[in-house]
């Protein structure tokens, strides 16, 4: 079994859980660019860690063969802090690197009018870029922030099979489906979605256009709950090639559109016996 | 004309452009070539300012682009302006860094910054051979420093690399 997570938060996790993943199954990833618990006050904070998961997280992937990409925004939080909001000027220098297939996470959290200006300003950068966009729907007033997102996806003229509405639930998955839209679904140990929920909305909506990630970050959660996924569909009488379809060539398919997602068997990347990342290589 | 050559005429006319292309290279050249396309791009680059776009393309760079342009320090017109590149690179934790970082353009770093580099190759097992002009450059202080880390290495029941081991007897 193999599986592509397709919006992970490697920055947050340790090393032992990349060989978790890897010996999991889980050997491709996408990081979304969002916010790290703590807010950041400068441009300088955002391009460290813009480098950070194009730089040092592809390499520490490597280790294990697991193939890392990510995704560069300013996220819809700190979209609200002037300071912040600079970040639009160097997104241009990122938005051209190899390993970005996306414009994300965009969206809303709290929908303000800077959230929205932002919003739309991001949306015309994947556009210019070529790039799909990943949006962040908001975990408060969901449903109405589901709504508002497609309004503005709908108004920047932005192809809706190049957009994934990320975080969705039983609630808003219609309301997305019948836009051409992708939906992601992250599947958390006690919030957003579990695995057997996810089942009963596969059941029920179809296979396609449908993400399934773990969001794995620094709040607790599991890199492992998208395998533990394709359990519960097997359990449920899915069969290997639909399991296949949902967690590796879907995933595939969506970030494929970028043209700059490669799967090849990621290198070894010039580790020697996988040793760099012990204490004893800095 | 190819992508390249389009690219290489569009920087010698104006070299900002080539911040966009520069990153551009891997996918719209082919990943095999990216790195020869990079030197190309960056050989078109000319004027005063050469080696502050140089560095802005490190800096802004990912690790393939900072590979790229540590490779092709060496051909540019940039004198010793860019070694602060060089530190950048071993201060980091990728050893396609390190290694890149150890090539002909090291000649402009300091012995005792040249010698924690060689020692840091040692630590992360890079092969010794792709390091530039080692054995022109060793030293009694290299030797020394790589005996200590030997006999911390013993003291643990582990091994110096081979290689390592080779470097210290010939300096002995």
């Amino acid at each position: 079994m193999r599986i592509f997570d397709p919006h992970i938060h490697m920055t947050s996790r340790t090393t032992d859980d990349y060989e978790r993943m890897a010996a999991n199954g889980v050997t491709a990833v996408v990081e979304p660019a969002f916010w790290l618990g703590q807010p950041r006050t400068s441009v300088g904070s955002f391009t460290d860690y813009f480098d950070a998961i194009m730089g040092w997280e592809p390499y520490r992937a490597a280790q294990y063969g697991i193939t890392h990409h990510c995704t560069i925004a300013l996220n819809p939080k700190e979209a609200n802090d002037p300071r912040c909001r600079e970040v639009l000027q160097v997104l241009p220098r990122y938005l051209v690197k190899d390993r970005v297939v996306a414009v994300g996470e965009i969206g809303y959290d709290s929908m303000t009018p800077e959230e929205d200006e932002v919003f739309a300003q991001q949306l015309q950068l994947a556009l210019a870029h070529d790039l799909p966009a990943l949006v962040h729907t908001p975990h408060r007033d969901k449903s109405a922030g589901t709504q508002r997102s497609l309004d503005v996806v709908k108004e920047s003229g932005i192809e809706p099979g190049r957009v994934v509405l990320d975080h969705l639930n039983e609630v808003t998955v219609a309301s997305v489906l019948e836009t051409g839209c992708w939906m992601g679904f992250s599947i958390y140990p006690d919030t957003k979605m579990s695995p057997d929920r996810m089942v009963v909305i596969l059941r029920e909506y179809g296979l396609d256009r449908m993400l399934v990630n773990s969001a794995a970050d620094w709040g607790k959660s599991d890199p492992l709950l998208t395998v533990r996924t394709a359990e519960a569909m097997a359990a449920a009488g899915f069969t290997a090639d639909e399991i296949d379809k949902v967690l590796w060539r879907n995933p595939a398919e969506f970030y494929g559109q970028s043209g700059r997602l490669d799967l090849g068997e990621a290198e070894a990347g010039g580790a020697f016996e996988g040793n760099t990342i012990l204490r004893g290589g800095s | 004309m190819t992508w390249l050559e389009d690219a290489v005429t569009a920087v010698a006319k104006e070299a900002t452009a080539i911040r966009a292309l520069f990153p551009a290279a891997g996918r719209r050249a082919g990943r095999d070539n990216a790195d020869e396309a990079r030197a190309a791009l960056l050989l078109a680059l000319s004027g005063e300012s050469l080696a502050k776009e140089v560095a802005g393309l490190y800096h802004h760079g990912d690790n393939d682009e900072k590979r790229a342009v540590l490779k092709t320090l060496p051909s540019l017109d940039v004198g010793d302006g860019c070694v602060e590149l060089l530190r950048d690179a071993l201060r980091s934790n990728d050893s396609r860094l390190i290694a890149a970082a150890l090539g002909p353009y090291s000649r402009h770093l300091a012995d005792a910054e040249w010698r924690q580099g060689v020692l840091k190759s040692v630590f992360m097992g890079l092969p010794l051979s792709s390091l530039h002009g080692l054995d022109e450059r060793a030293d009694a202080e290299l030797a020394r420093m790589l005996g200590g880390l030997r006999d911390e290495r013993e003291a643990a029941g582990r091994v110096m690399p081979a290689d390592a081991v080779a470097l210290l007897e010939r300096l002995a």
